[in-house]
């Protein structure tokens, strides 16, 4: 159980924001967050390697703040394929253990079990520069779990890999860290889908803040603010501005009355939100088509309205010309509404939706 | 702006290539259309990088010609060529502003102040950029800073076509989509011809009008994102668009047909065949699920359902052990042990012959 209480670092570049939570073994955390949110430099201060200008790092209910680096039980894989050039793929990941006084036979035994977990059984005796992008990868990931640690960080381990590569690694992640059920497992990521396919418990982050947790699909599903709602929403999620006046939602040229699968909130202004699920085709709104673009058996479309622009997609493979006009009709229990605070406000109409 | 023709062309860094695997690319045909969008798409090592640096004349190739516009450029220095060229990390003059950034060029070639000044504005106005043309290029974001980058080579007038390699690597994932479609709308004011190199085939996908896949140095098909898509050719085309990627199932030859246990779907046995594998590919998108048996063509018991969002992806298990990976937005009613009925049309269940799409599935 590794526990943070209101980590603040004065880093020059990003840095955390009384960032305070509570990890429990077992347990894969995703972090997700666009490049500067501070991911990177929460699992620099859990390793030491940020001084913190306020707050406590407890391991276990020991407070191990000031504790140095190697003595914290700690493991990191980097972005970037990091490995001793000079060392065999064998005793990369004897490494650690050697370094931790293991006899040179049993240091190897486990180290090679370990590689035949990760799938680098046959490669133990090349060089890490004989190995592809991905099987380098695989050896940092195998030399990290090798040591057992109580925490195993994972900052965008994929980042560097090639898209195919990267989803077969996506696949195999539960099995690969399957021998560390007992740590707590950190991944970042700035990918939204990659955060919701591998964590338990997915936690987002902006601006060195934690701003939202939770289970991945509840979290899609129900983001707290609007900003957790733009972080993980791949497609992006298109923000309208409207004022509910009078039991309807004004938008635009368009209004929805409540009986929609919608309760609206109290008189004032609100912010819509879209996601590509929210808008079909055909109906009351005239949207301009900015581009289409085909992804897979799916048509994305880019479309302009006189009052914002948004994301929709198609089922199929459409042709649709930039500059065209298109009706469209917006879902109202798809949509989402966010106070000018930005909380989400949005509640369903059960009996209707 | 021009029309590019790769004709027979081929490059081996070795001096005296003996056969086809000393080639990195081996030789292809290929005829880019003026004012299109292109992608060449592989993994690391496909030839793919070798295939742009020839054509923007890093790479002087060892076999074949190159044609702008009818025109042999295969000798043709890279600075004569009027290639513009944006790389996976920004490259910009850090302490200049947006605007000397983009005037740089020019000034280079000796082109009149007032001339200048005009290109740049254009540009500028072109990238949604105005408002930052007297900033430090340095304050910029990632993706502003491409755009300068990209900014730098459509302020020259003569520009035959934009090369990009991998140019939306470092940026997130959202901001890929504006970036993306911003540079659509380039290609389609000015009608110049972009050349995107990726291993990312949903940014080939959304990018590009036409799609050149590659593997080990040899060209695997050149086809629109929907014939791509639709009518992969060989098994690794399948396997490459699309995520997740085709599900094969194989097929054993029985009484002039071949079937499977794990679905009630044949295929005619094509006659005088002596082929060893047969195989049926099936998009996960092309997979319909339904809690009832009615139309189905089998039955699966659901093993893992995955969120992604809006979209889910969804195991299923067949009666033999087969595995396959369905796509759908309905992810969110079912459940782990649902037993589920399975429709596909015929027509989306290609036919695969050793790995190459059989002529019937065409």
């Amino acid at each position: 159980m590794l526990q943070i209480d209101h980590l603040t670092t004065a880093d020059a570049k990003v840095s955390l924001d009384d960032v305070s939570f509570l990890f429990e073994a077992g347990n894969i955390y995703t972090i997700l967050g666009r490049t500067g949110a501070g991911k990177t430099e929460l699992l620099r201060a859990l390793m030491g390697l940020n001084p913190l200008t306020d707050g406590e790092v407890k391991l276990d209910k020991e407070n191990i703040t000031k504790r140095p680096i190697r003595d914290r039980n700690m493991s990191l894989v980097y972005q970037q394929f990091i490995n001793y050039p000079h060392l065999s793929v064998l005793d990369n990941v004897a490494f650690p253990l050697r370094r931790q006084g293991k006899k040179k036979a049993q240091a190897q035994a486990l180290a090679s079990t370990m590689l035949g977990t990760v799938g680098l059984g046959d490669f133990l005796h090349r060089r890490p520069s004989q190995l592809s992008g991905g099987q380098q990868q695989r050896v940092a990931l195998a030399r990290a779990m090798v040591k057992q640690s109580s925490i195993l960080m994972l900052d965008e381990p994929l980042a560097n890999l090639d898209y195919k590569l990267r989803e077969q690694l996506r696949e195999e992640f539960p099995r690969l860290v399957s021998d560390n059920e007992e740590s707590v497992i950190l991944y970042t990521t700035t990918e939204p889908r990659e955060a919701m396919e591998l964590g338990n418990t997915m936690i987002v982050m902006h601006d060195g803040k934690i701003i939202a947790s939770g289970a991945p699909a509840d979290l899609f599903a129900n983001p707290p603010t609007k900003d957790t709602a733009s972080v993980i929403s791949d497609p992006p999620i298109s923000f309208i501005s409207g004022f509910v006046s009078n039991k309807t939602l004004y938008f635009g040229e368009g209004q929805i009355a409540p009986s929609d699968g919608l309760q609206l909130p109290p008189d004032g202004p609100v912010t819509i939100a879209l996601r590509p699920n929210a808008i079909e085709r055909g109906g009351d709104f005239s949207a301009k088509i900015g581009l289409s673009e085909f992804s897979g058996s799916q048509t994305i479309i880019h479309l302009d309205f006189a009052f914002g622009r948004a994301i929709m997609m198609v089922d199929g493979i459409e042709a649709f010309n930039s500059g065209d006009d298109l009706r469209i009709s917006i879902q109202a229990e798809q949509m989402m509404l966010f106070a000018p605070d930005g909380r989400n406000i949005t509640i369903r109409d059960n009996q209707d939706g | 702006m021009a029309k590019i023709v790769l004709e027979n062309l081929g490059h081996s860094y070795l001096p005296n290539p003996k056969g086809e695997h000393d080639f990195a690319l081996k030789p292809v045909n290929l005829t880019w259309q003026d004012g299109k969008t292109y992608a060449l798409l592989g993994p690391s090592g496909c030839g793919k990088t070798t295939m742009l640096n020839i054509i923007s004349g890093l790479v002087p190739p060892s076999h074949g010609r190159l044609l702008f516009d009818d025109q042999d450029v295969t000798k043709v220095p890279t600075s004569a060529r009027n290639i513009a060229q944006v790389f996976q990390f920004p490259v910009i003059y850090s302490t200049k502003t947006v605007r000397q950034n983009l005037a740089f060029p020019l000034e280079c070639r000796g082109m009149a102040p007032a001339k200048i000044k005009q290109r740049v504005a254009e540009v500028a106005t072109l990238l949604d950029l105005d408002y930052a043309l007297d900033m430090p290029a340095r304050k910029l974001s990632a993706d502003q800073k491409q755009l300068i980058s990209l900014g730098r080579g459509l302020v020259r007038e003569d520009v035959s076509a934009i090369l990009l390699d991998e140019p939306l690597t470092v940026i997130d994932p959202q901001m890929k989509f504006m970036l993306r479609r911003k540079l659509r709308e380039i290609n389609r004011q000015t009608g110049m011809t972009m050349i995107l190199v990726t291993h990312d085939q949903s940014e080939a996908m959304s990018f590009a009008d036409e799609i050149v896949v590659m593997k080990d140095g040899l060209l695997q098909q050149s086809g629109t994102p929907e014939e791509l898509f639709s009518r992969p050719q060989n098994d690794f085309v399948g396997y490459f668009i699309g995520s997740p990627p085709m599900n094969m199932i194989t097929l054993e030859p029985n009484l002039g047909l071949l079937c499977t246990a794990a679905l009630n779907l044949t295929k005619p046995l094509p006659l005088e065949s002596n082929a060893t594998v047969y195989q049926m590919g099936i998009r996960p998108e092309h997979i319909v699920m339904a809690a009832k048996e009615t139309n189905s063509i089998g039955m699966g018991k659901i093993i893992k359902i995955e969120h992604l969002g809006v979209d889910g992806i969804v195991t299923l298990e067949l009666p033999t052990g087969v595995v396959i990976k369905a796509k759908t937005r309905k992810h969110t009613e079912m459940n782990v042990g649902n037993t589920m009925g399975i429709s596909v049309c015929d027509e989306d269940a290609l036919l695969y012959i050793d790995g190459t799409l059989s002529s019937s599935s065409r």
